[in-house]
């Protein structure tokens, strides 16, 4: 399919974790095991799962933040999984990222105009009207005084040192922004305002985005489709409004059924899932199917033989007894 | 005391204090932090006097007509200075050396000059050896790394002082032998040298601490997510965040090594005569104090206002780089 900006198969990042005087290998983290993931253009997809799972791994194995294990990463039809740091360059002016913490993602010590415009110098271009007024408009746009950009980022808000770090991503007009946790940091009220802008600058740019988020609602409100993980792996992938609607994995269901309902009657009347356990150590998963310590479902095939991806109406669904 | 109650108490001042609170730099801040700590502020003054005034050494006995190389033996009686105080005067306003007759102002000006470039040329080496080091170990890390950080833990299990009596002599014969640099100018190289080795270990060890805190903050993985090269990533984005904890070293290291060159030079393992540090002076005067006590006073004052007043500003400049850290 030559409109997927980006496709992701088989994906694999394991940690070694070493001790020891002289640094041997003690064991391995499994962070990311065989994910298979597409981004078609101008869409947005969420990437869910609880805190663990790998989410935040695969965002940036795919930027080769990180030097994925296993798997290729096809962007805009060119493999870039084996591509060195010099090679990625050129590239990284088309795949940007936004970061968690608002808090740690800006150097303390540089201006946001120096922020904002680090990629034109790295990148080692001039754009249009000056650097200065580029940098100004791209302030305005994400909703900050462009008079302040000689300001540094202690004086701003959380939330609006969220909107320089969108300004910084969105800087080189990238084609895909991987957004890590986007609004996880920031109060409910401000969240509202930076998905909105993420909604905004998507059909202005024509950005494709990959959200990684532990809020559904979130998700639900920005994304097309949803590809839920556990334990580094893929454990469905449905179109946004069938994943809400009819979850086939019990593990989606058992996260959808985590999110509260503002309704009391029905929030007192209905059924609640709840998983007992802690999430596995990806340095030692479960074999077989890694949901198979928590699943009320499970039997003996979960417990000895990894599921593969099936097609359950629209959803692919990794289980061996889907819904 | 941290910045925000730093800027709330500032705003509450009112008179569109507000207005000024515009586009403050972090530096801006600590600089007025600095300003605020008046202790701090006085020993600045203090320590750029006594750094301005060994500049100056030359133009300042220039105006009282003395050189230290002059013996001024009129001024002597049986090896000891006529009149009060050691032979104060308004020729000789610090007095006369005992036995030699040179003019102690001049001794102590010219003095200063080469306890000052010893310490000053230690601090830079030292540190900019350590940031250096302690970048590369922690940003680059690996096997660089373990031989970096066991090279400064072999250091740092040596005592520097019993190093230095031990290793001056051979160590200035060999400068001497390689023709670096002769008589005292070897010495002052070895001090610097062995100064420095046994210096360097404590602070890369915090830099590379500080480096392995920083590389994981987000900013730096931004930096890479632009594709910011490795040198970027090390000048641009960590390094303007490692330059309060260089100052915060090179201040409050200075004094120590002020009273080390006292120290070795006054032990006759450092710098030696006819050139006159402040160690130099002491020991000499250490012989003549029964009689002469002003001799020993006031080079000893000197040495005790300049380390203290380099003390407290180096505390008071870590107050206001670094207010997060707690007394």
């Amino acid at each position: 399919m030559s409109e997927n900006i980006l496709e992701v198969s088989n994906l694999r990042k394991y940690f070694d974790i070493s001790g020891g005087i002289i640094g041997r290998k003690r064991h391995t983290v499994k962070a990311v095991d065989g994910v298979d993931l597409t981004v078609a253009k101008g869409e947005t997809v969420g990437l869910v799962g609880e805190s663990g799972c790998g989410k935040t791994t695969v965002g940036r194995t795919i930027l080769k933040l990180y030097e994925p294990t296993a798997g290729s990463i096809i962007f805009e039809g060119e493999d870039i999984t084996k591509y060195s740091q010099r090679k990625m360059k050129p590239l990284r002016a088309q795949m940007q990222m936004i970061f968690q913490d608002p808090y740690s993602s800006l150097n303390p010590r540089h201006t946001v105009g120096d922020i904002v415009a680090a990629s034109f110098a790295i990148h080692k271009v001039t754009p249009e009207g000056g650097v200065k007024k580029t940098v100004q408009g791209l302030l305005e746009r994400v909703g900050l005084n462009p008079e302040h950009i000689n300001r540094f980022p202690h004086e701003f808000s959380g939330g609006q040192r969220q909107r320089i770090g969108i300004a910084r991503a969105i800087a080189l007009r990238p084609k895909l922004i991987i957004a890590d946790e986007p609004v996880s940091a920031l109060d409910v009220s401000i969240q509202a305002q930076v998905v909105n802008l993420l909604d905004d600058l998507q059909s202005e740019f024509g950005l494709s985005y990959l959200i990684v988020a532990h809020d559904l609602s979130v998700v639900q409100h920005i994304s097309d489709r949803v590809v839920v993980m556990y334990l580094g792996k893929v454990m469905e992938v449905a179109r946004t409004e069938d994943l809400f609607k009819s979850p086939h994995h019990p593990y989606t269901k058992a996260l959808l059924s985590a999110v509260p309902i503002p309704d009391p009657t029905i929030e007192r009347s209905r059924e609640r899932i709840t998983l007992v356990g802690d999430l596995p150590s990806p340095a030692n998963p479960p074999t077989g199917c890694v949901f198979n310590t928590r699943c009320w479902k499970a039997q003996d095939i979960c417990r000895n033989s990894v599921p593969a991806q099936r097609t359950v109406g629209t959803s692919t669904v990794a289980c061996h007894f889907p819904e | 005391m941290s910045a925000t109650t730093n800027l709330s108490s500032l705003s509450s001042q009112g008179n569109g204090a507000t207005v000024e609170l515009a586009q403050r730099s972090p530096r801006q801040i600590a600089w007025i932090r600095l300003k605020r700590n008046k202790v701090a502020m006085v020993s600045a003054g203090v320590a750029l006097f006594f750094v301005a005034i060994a500049f100056l050494a030359p133009v300042i006995t220039g105006l009282f007509h003395v050189d230290n190389t002059t013996l001024y033996l009129d001024r002597l009686k049986d090896g000891q200075p006529i009149g009060v105080a050691g032979g104060i005067s308004w020729a000789h306003p610090f007095g006369i050396e005992p036995g030699a007759g040179r003019d102690l102002m001049a001794l102590l000006l010219y003095g200063s000059r080469i306890s000052f470039s010893i310490a000053i040329i230690t601090a830079i080496t030292y540190v900019g050896i350590g940031l250096v080091l302690g970048i590369s170990a922690a940003y680059i890390g690996g096997a660089l790394d373990s031989v970096i950080g066991r090279i400064a833990d072999f250091l740092l299990s040596f005592p520097t002082t019993f190093m230095f009596v031990a290793l001056s002599v051979p160590l200035t014969m060999r400068v001497e032998a390689l023709g670096i640099a002769k008589d005292n100018g070897a010495r002052i190289v070895v001090m610097v040298l062995i100064l420095t080795v046994f210096s360097w270990p404590g602070f890369f060890r915090v830099v590379r601490s500080q480096v392995l805190s920083l590389r994981e903050r987000e900013f730096v993985l931004a930096a890479s997510a632009l594709g910011a090269s490795r040198s970027r990533i090390i000048f641009k984005e960590l390094l303007p965040n490692l330059w309060p904890l260089a100052i915060i070293y090179l201040s409050i290291s200075l004094p120590g090594y002020l009273a080390a060159e006292a120290v070795f030079s006054f032990l006759g393992v450092g710098v030696q005569a006819p050139s006159s540090t402040w160690g130099l002076v002491l020991n000499d005067a250490s012989s003549f104090w029964q009689r002469d006590p002003a001799y020993l006073a006031i080079p000893a004052g000197m040495v005790i206002v300049v380390v203290l007043s380099l003390n407290l500003l180096g505390d008071g400049l870590r107050d206001a780089l670094d207010p997060k850290s707690d007394r």
